[in-house]
């Protein structure tokens, strides 16, 4: 049988696709959350510091020609509110430094309110700057308070999100690695159920696939059920064939066999009657040719398409040793059975009646008149051993192992009628159930001993 | 005995500083390996059994200790970038300053781990003590009337007698006391109360002081009879405290926080580490040593009073330090105190 080679795997591929897709997800969610994190961290580290700085403008302002500023506790404590970070600050009057860190500088820009992340004292910052315009003397004049705050708060915000996101990608990654395995598997079920249903089916059975499949799948049952289809007829037409052929080859051949006998009976002169035996004797080599050829045509067939059945080997050869024993008795060989009971195997009933035949047909050829065929059946641990054995030349000592190629005959058999096939037979059926076969010459006497083994049932 | 091996040497003032030095003492071996210079507000007598715990641990360490008022040490580590590694002080705004503008190290341990959130500020400021702002009267001065136990009660008290209190009131001077400043302005944050009672403490001719201690000697002597905002435990440890009655008003009573803070002059920030994680474990101990004058009990462990106002640590105290706040601030302080009379 022909293997098929596999290449790739739909499940695997569809299982790496999936997991694919969900890793992109799983990355991309840890980026967008983190950013998402990131936005509002920083947003509402702007708006206290808004709020903050507010504060301090909103108490402050001009009395009798005067700028009056106050520092609300709040302004600054808001600010520990949220984290531990460090506070600078700064409160200028149009080019006047009033008070806090006289180094803070303002953000550039336009607007009442403006950001800026920078470096202050060794350490990032961000910086708010809030101005508003005080009348003072007449003038207006911009009165600007500028705070800042270092990052560490929101930084710890943001690595503790991340660590979060981080898991929760994780999370969702592993949920929908699961999820694409069960799909995958899922996926894959139908395939498996029909290769399963069809590689279950007995020999003979070529009906159409009828269970429901996925529509995917149509056209692949389709396409099956077609070439079954097919592979039906043409088997059908093989089988015709060959009974058409055993008919058509054996009915004349039978008819000019019955003619040459009358021929012979009517003809006295010597030489005439002499031509008569040669040409009876080709039409019965020609007449079991051909009964070899279909029987091996035959077992090839049924090879392929095995019929199993529970079959007892001792009644199989009880049956054909008693359809037989007129054949022996016209050449006085006596033909004898020792079998056991319950050898029982699963087999090919036809097959199996077909090697032993052979086996019989060439035992009773090989034998001298009066001689004697054993045809015995054995159970041997898990075997059941078929024996035919004669009192013939036996096998000849080379070669012996290419007497089961077909048409291959031993070298002593000159003058025997054969066609070199019982054995190629006899061994093709033994393989076919799993068996062999072991030719050998009997260890007492002369004769050759065949013996068949199947495994028992 | 560790007691034998100190080797007191009182000093006026070192002439390569120019901040002003109130005692220096150093404790330990004199051929010691390593040497851990502290500047400190608190004084030497009462931070001593702390440090000789430390010695005890640490061989081969000597401990040189610089008392100084807490502005000076302000000066001293923000202005002149004096080399020390330790500095303690009761003026937590003034710590908080000093780890906000960077002049801390920081400092991570299983120690500073251990502290709740209140008790730190970052990885610099490390609180271990809880003091109140007590008022310590002098039970003579006292005899006849009922002790006060609010503001308001005393307010009325000094009102109803004032011949009684005439200049037998003190209190620190904010010029000057760091920690005197850090208790006013968080007194005046919590209730106005506190700028009527300056004002009757004004009327009666207040007398003002750097320092704990020398009010609780004047309360003593004879010399006052209120002494308000002080530290109780400076004379809780008096050995003539049954003198005194020690008040913890119950309008409210602000509790400071003793702190510490690695400077970032240290020159060795480990052995530094090493003295906090000392001073911190001897302070949140359990069961605190008995000479252990520094716990973080105090007065107040047991006392989850709802007049007990904790000072928080944070940039909330940077306001108050703000050149133009405080101005305003003494302003009205003094136009309170300092009456034209």
């Amino acid at each position: 049988m022909t293997m098929v080679t596999a290449k790739g795997s739909i499940q695997r591929r569809l299982m790496v696709s999936l997991l694919a897709g969900a890793a992109l997800l799983a990355v991309a969610l840890f980026f967008i959350v983190q950013s998402l994190a990131r936005q509002l961290a920083e947003e509402s580290q702007d708006n206290i510091l808004l709020a903050s700085a507010t504060s301090i403008l909103d108490a402050s302002a001009v009395r009798q020609g005067e700028l009056v500023l106050d520092l609300p506790y709040s302004a600054f404590s808001m600010l520990g509110n949220l984290s531990d970070d460090r506070v600078f600050y700064a409160v200028r009057f149009g080019a006047d430094f009033i008070t806090g860190y006289s180094d803070l500088e303002d953000v550039r820009g336009l607007g009442e309110a403006r950001f800026e992340t920078r470096d202050y004292l060794d350490e990032p910052v961000r910086v708010v700057a809030l101005s508003r315009l005080l009348s003072i003397s007449g003038r207006p004049t911009k009165l600007t308070v500028i705070i800042a705050q270092t990052r560490n708060g929101q930084r710890e915000t943001l690595e503790r999100i991340s660590s979060i996101a981080a898991t929760i990608g994780l999370g969702f990654f592993l949920a929908a690695a699961g999820l694409a395995a069960l799909a995958s598997r899922s996926a894959i079920r139908p395939l498996e159920r029909l290769a399963v249903s069809v590689g279950r089916r007995g020999p003979q059975d070529l009906r159409p696939v009828a269970a429901p499949v996925p529509s995917e799948m149509v056209t692949l049952v389709a396409a099956l059920n077609r070439f079954m289809e097919r592979l039906k007829v043409s088997l059908a037409r093989s089988e015709e064939f060959i009974a058409e052929a055993a008919h058509r080859v054996r009915t004349p051949l039978a008819t000019v066999r019955t003619q040459a006998d009358i021929t012979l009976r009517r003809v006295d002169k010597e030489e005439n009657r002499a031509a008569l035996r040669e040409m009876i004797r080709a039409i019965d080599e020609s007449s079991r040719a051909a009964g070899q050829l279909l029987d091996h045509a035959m077992v090839t067939f049924r090879s392929d398409n095995l019929e199993h059945s529970a079959l007892d080997v001792g009644q199989l050869a009880a049956e054909m040793v008693d359809r037989l024993h007129p054949l022996a008795e016209l050449r006085d060989i006596d033909l004898v059975l020792d079998s056991t009971s319950g050898a029982m195997i699963s087999g090919d009933t036809i097959l199996i009646q077909n090697a032993l035949r052979n086996l019989l047909d060439n035992a009773i050829k090989f034998s001298p008149a009066e001689g004697t065929v054993v045809v015995s059946v054995r159970r041997l641990e898990n075997q059941v051993l078929l024996g035919v054995q004669d009192q013939g030349k036996g096998f000849p000592a080379e070669g012996r192992d290419r007497l089961t190629r077909r048409f291959a005959r031993g070298s002593n058999a000159e003058g025997i009628i054969g066609s070199g096939l019982g054995l190629t037979i006899a061994n093709e059926v033994a393989l076919a159930h799993g068996g062999g076969v072991e030719i050998a010459n009997n260890r007492k006497g002369p004769g050759a001993c065949v013996t068949l083994s199947f495994p028992s049932a | 005995m560790r007691h034998a091996l100190i080797s007191l040497c009182l000093m006026a003032a070192a002439p390569a500083m120019a901040f002003e030095i109130e005692a220096r003492v150093q404790f330990g071996p004199d051929n010691a390996a390593t040497v851990l210079n502290v500047i400190s507000t608190a004084d030497i007598d009462l931070f001593a059994p702390v440090i000789l715990g430390y010695l005890d641990q640490t061989p081969n360490t000597a401990v040189d200790y610089v008392a100084v008022s807490s502005g000076e040490l302000m000066k001293a580590l923000r202005d002149e970038g004096a080399a020390f590694d330790i500095a303690i002080s009761s003026a937590m705004d003034l710590q908080t300053k000093l780890a906000n503008d960077g002049f801390a190290h920081a400092h991570n341990s299983d120690a500073t781990d251990a502290l709740p959130e209140w008790a730190r500020w970052r990885d610099h400021v490390f609180a271990f003590t809880q003091e109140p702002a007590s008022i310590v009267v002098s039970r003579a001065a006292f005899q006849g009337l009922t002790m006060p136990r609010t503001r308001q009660d005393l307010i009325a008290l000094m009102r109803k007698h004032p011949d009684r209190f005439m200049n037998r009131v003190g209190t620190y001077d904010l010029r000057l006391s760091g920690l005197g400043y850090l208790f006013a302005t968080q007194d005046a944050r919590t209730s106005e109360t506190y700028w009527r009672l300056t004002e009757v403490m004004g009327s009666l001719n207040a007398r003002l002081f750097c320092c704990s201690s020398d009010m609780i000697n004047g309360v003593a002597s004879g010399e006052l009879s209120i002494a308000y905002n002080v530290l109780g435990s400076y004379a809780r440890s008096r050995p003539d405290a049954d003198q005194f009655e020690i008040l913890l008003p119950t309008d409210f009573t602000t509790v400071m926080m003793r702190s510490v803070l690695i400077p970032k002059t240290t020159h060795d920030a480990d052995l530094a580490g090493d003295f906090v994680d000392h001073v911190l474990q001897t302070a949140w101990a359990e069961r605190p040593p008995k000479d252990a004058t520094f716990t973080i009990a105090g007065e107040v462990r047991n006392a989850e009073d709802d007049s007990l106002r904790r000072i928080r640590l944070g940039p909330g105290l940077l306001v108050f330090l703000d050149a133009y706040k405080k101005r305003q601030f003494l302003q009205a302080w003094e136009d309170a105190i300092l009456q034209k009379r």
